[in-house]
């Protein structure tokens, strides 16, 4: 007998198959094997354990294509086993996991190690990103071929920019032979140096040094050129700024292949939400001005943001306690981003549900080549989520995440995972 | 005596603080000059803690606590040990152990003192942090002003300089506009963004527009390093457009006020001629310094008792 699980009732919504009903699931041996009405009726399916999911929703598990898992390097800040969890807990069931661990992962062994890693500790499906060059130093392309070999599943140098374009050109034209997607960090140097938070009248209201939305979007623009004199795929990590979006979506139209994602941070917040100097508000990019929110939300609904990623950062309390200007980059999200994007763009009627669902999950998905995942379709892994989109909560430590720098603590959000379901096994329970 | 409006322990900006709030202090400061103050620190201490050094502001405050009958206590902080946040905290909290009850703070870091002073008993006094808040300096400055004015309704106030990386310029924007004055920032873009106006200041990069009918000019230093940041291409490029000449400052009303928070690099962004002339105000700021401090070391021992 195989091993069952039956999911009775709810909404399902599945974008791959443009479907959208009540419907029950049926799961056999890790993957889908059904999903029809009145499964749960069936004879033979009789005693089969089941979940009661009517007046929810039953969507894809969550693919976040930007994480940071910090190990090996920083455990005291997160591992596999506790990213893994707290993803679990939002409804993610498959990452991708940054290059930028100490020591960087930028070797075929190195990966090898992680996925074996990975395989012992994580709740869910992580997949790791290769770095572009060694050591991520932006000077010596890294072996595309062997990393591959060994099972990266993208290419990222994130956590930092890529700033020689000649480099990135020859990334660009390897990747794009061995279809691997390279995934840049789109940040000019010389313009955000030494910056906290965004430039704006909230950064000079405070006294706070603040990076121009352009040292983000003249990266855009070369990526843009490099992606359409080369061909190749090129996604852009955590897009912050209007005219970023402006730059993407006339190239998508321009049929560039280029793809990009955006953060629940981003497009929730804005840079007069920054109370006080509280560095669990410090990313990078920073949260932008209002109207560049605003044109994420326009990027999201058309489709010229892919995907939604959480950028993952975790920190522990010391180092975000060292203040604005010198505390370190980066907030946590996985334990919040469902329902970040199921209350500001849900609830506030920016995307459909359908649509949220795409961005959350078979969007990146698609955009990772990923077959199996981001979809209910029979065969796929059974990576599904029990949604309640009207539960009211709010985060607040403790988190299941090692850290607890998020913007979004305390905070009232509505919506969130109830059940995930990973391979079939219950990951998380409410 | 001064209005019991004020309750506050900590004196950390201008920014929150109401015109009644402002004006208690301005009030207090100036009835010192007639009234010997009261020994409203008898028995208490100051602790300074400066970061960064400044010979200025600091004998101001010890002058102004020393007036009030208070101990002084100097702390010279070890190396960079002070920039971390949680020792900051600590070095507070053993001063505070051994009985010091006011802090007088100068940091490098913007907004540090936010998160630490709600930790405190003690009052803490910001002297200064980073490009944020100097509250002493602008009330100093008002003091001179409303000496010579009585009220501030009407007034237009140039600031002049290096706006961006000026705590002075911010404590002065948030006052003025809170007590009815226009405030105009002045200097090249990179010194003086545009999006200062978001916070209520004009901002003008033309300086002889800036002046025209101007009843004062604040005139900020312009610190030698920002030529090496790439800011001004060099001080006498700097001083060609921006420096207060003669000329300039006559495009100011008649009667107009020329203020400097020192120390004055003569003949980079002042002339010597106007920082020593007859419209300057810059050696009564010093003198009003000692007061507007002694008025706010007074207060915040008022709060502290209350909280
Ligand atoms: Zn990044």
């Amino acid at each position: 007998m195989p091993e069952q699980m039956i999911v009775t009732g709810g909404l399902v919504i599945d974008p791959a198959r443009k479907l959208e009903a009540v419907r029950d699931v049926l799961i056999e041996d890790g993957r889908i094997s059904a999903v029809a009405a009145g499964l749960h009726r069936k004879p033979s399916l009789k005693g089969v354990p089941s979940i009661d999911a009517k007046g929810k929703w039953v969507i894809p598990g969550l693919v976040d294509m930007h994480v940071h898992l910090r190990e090996p390097g920083r455990e005291g800040d997160e591992t596999i086993a506790t990213g893994t969890k707290a993803a679990a807990r939002g409804g993610v069931t498959t990452v991708l996991a940054m290059a930028n661990t100490e020591p960087v992962c930028d070797t075929p062994s190195q990966l090898s190690f992680l996925r074996a890693k990975a395989r012992t500790d994580a709740a869910i499906t992580v997949l790791f990103a290769g770095a572009v060059t060694l050591g991520q130093k932006g000077e010596k392309l890294t072996e595309f071929a062997k990393l591959r070999a060994a099972g990266a599943a993208a290419l990222s140098d994130d956590g930092r920019p890529l700033m020689n374009a000649g480099l990135l050109r020859r990334a660009l034209e390897y990747a794009k032979d061995l279809g691997l997607l390279v995934i840049d960090h789109c940040e000019d140097l010389s313009l955000s140096n030494g910056a906290c938070v965004h430039e704006g009248p909230a950064a000079l209201r405070k006294g706070l040094k603040g990076t121009p939305w352009a040292a983000e979007t003249v990266q855009v623009v070369r990526d843009i050129a490099l992606a359409e004199l080369t061909g190749a795929r090129l996604h852009i990590a955590h897009v912050s700024a209007a005219a970023s979006v402006d730059a993407i979506r006339a190239a998508k139209k321009r049929g560039i292949r280029i793809t990009s994602e955006a953060a629940p941070h981003h497009f929730a917040l804005n840079d007069k939400d920054l109370p006080g100097y509280d560095a669990d508000w410090k990313m990078n990019p920073p949260l932008r001005g209002a109207d560049d929110r605003l044109a994420l939300l326009a990027g999201l609904a058309d489709g010229t943001i892919d995907a939604i990623a959480t950028d993952h950062a975790p920190h522990g309390c010391a180092a975000k306690s060292l203040g604005m200007d010198l505390a370190p980059f980066g907030v946590i999200g996985l334990e919040t981003s469902l329902a970040v994007a199921l209350t500001d763009l849900f609830h506030k009627k920016v995307l459909t549900r359908r649509k949220l669902v795409e961005r959350l999950s078979s969007g990146p998905a698609g955009l990772l080549g990923l077959k199996a995942k981001g979809t209910l379709a029979p065969g796929s892994d059974a990576d599904v989520v029990v949604v309640d989109p009207d539960a009211i909560w709010t985060p607040e430590a403790p988190f299941l995440s090692k850290s607890r720098n998020t913007p979004f603590a305390g905070r009232r959000l509505k919506g969130r995972a109830v059940t995930t379901l990973s391979g079939g096994r219950v990951v998380h329970a409410l | 005596m001064a209005p019991t409006t004020w309750e506050r322990k900590d004196l950390l900006g201008l920014e929150g603080l109401s015109a009644a709030e402002i004006e208690t202090i301005l009030d207090l400061a100036a009835s010192f000059k007639t009234a010997p103050p009261a020994d409203d620190l008898g028995g208490r201490t100051v602790a300074f803690i400066f970061t960064e050094a400044s010979t200025r502001t600091r004998s101001s405050f010890e002058m102004a606590a020393k007036r009030l009958g208070a101990d002084v206590l100097s702390f010279s902080p070890v190396g960079s040990s002070l920039s971390k946040g949680e020792t900051l905290l600590d070095t507070f909290l053993n001063l505070q152990a051994v009985g010091v009850t006011h802090f007088v703070v100068r940091h490098e870091r913007s907004g540090v003192l936010e998160e630490l002073a709600p930790l405190l008993k003690a009052s803490v006094i910001n002297a200064g942090d980073g490009w944020h808040e100097h509250p002493t300096q602008a009330l100093l400055d008002l003091l001179t002003l409303r000496d010579r004015w009585g009220s501030f309704k009407g007034r237009k106030i140039v600031v002049l300089g290096d706006i961006r990386h000026s705590r002075v310029a911010r404590s002065n924007l948030f006052a003025l506009k809170k007590l009815g004055a226009k405030v105009v920032f002045c200097g090249p873009t990179p010194l003086c963004p545009d999006d200062f106006s978001a916070l209520g200041a004009t901002v003008e990069h033309d300086v002889e527009k800036a002046l025209k009918g101007a009843d004062a000019v604040n005139v900020l230093r312009l610190q030698i390093e920002r030529m090496d940041q790439g800011f001004v291409p060099s001080l006498a490029d700097y001083a060609l457009s921006y420096q207060l000449t003669p000329a300039r400052a006559d495009l100011m009303k008649p009667e107009a006020l020329v203020l400097h928070p020192g120390p004055i690099n003569r003949g980079v962004e002042i002339a010597s001629e106007v920082a020593d002339g007859p419209r300057s105000v810059i050696l009564e700021q010093v003198a009003n310094g000692v007061l507007a401090r002694m008025a706010v070391l007074s207060l915040c021992e008022k709060g502290r008792s209350l909280a």
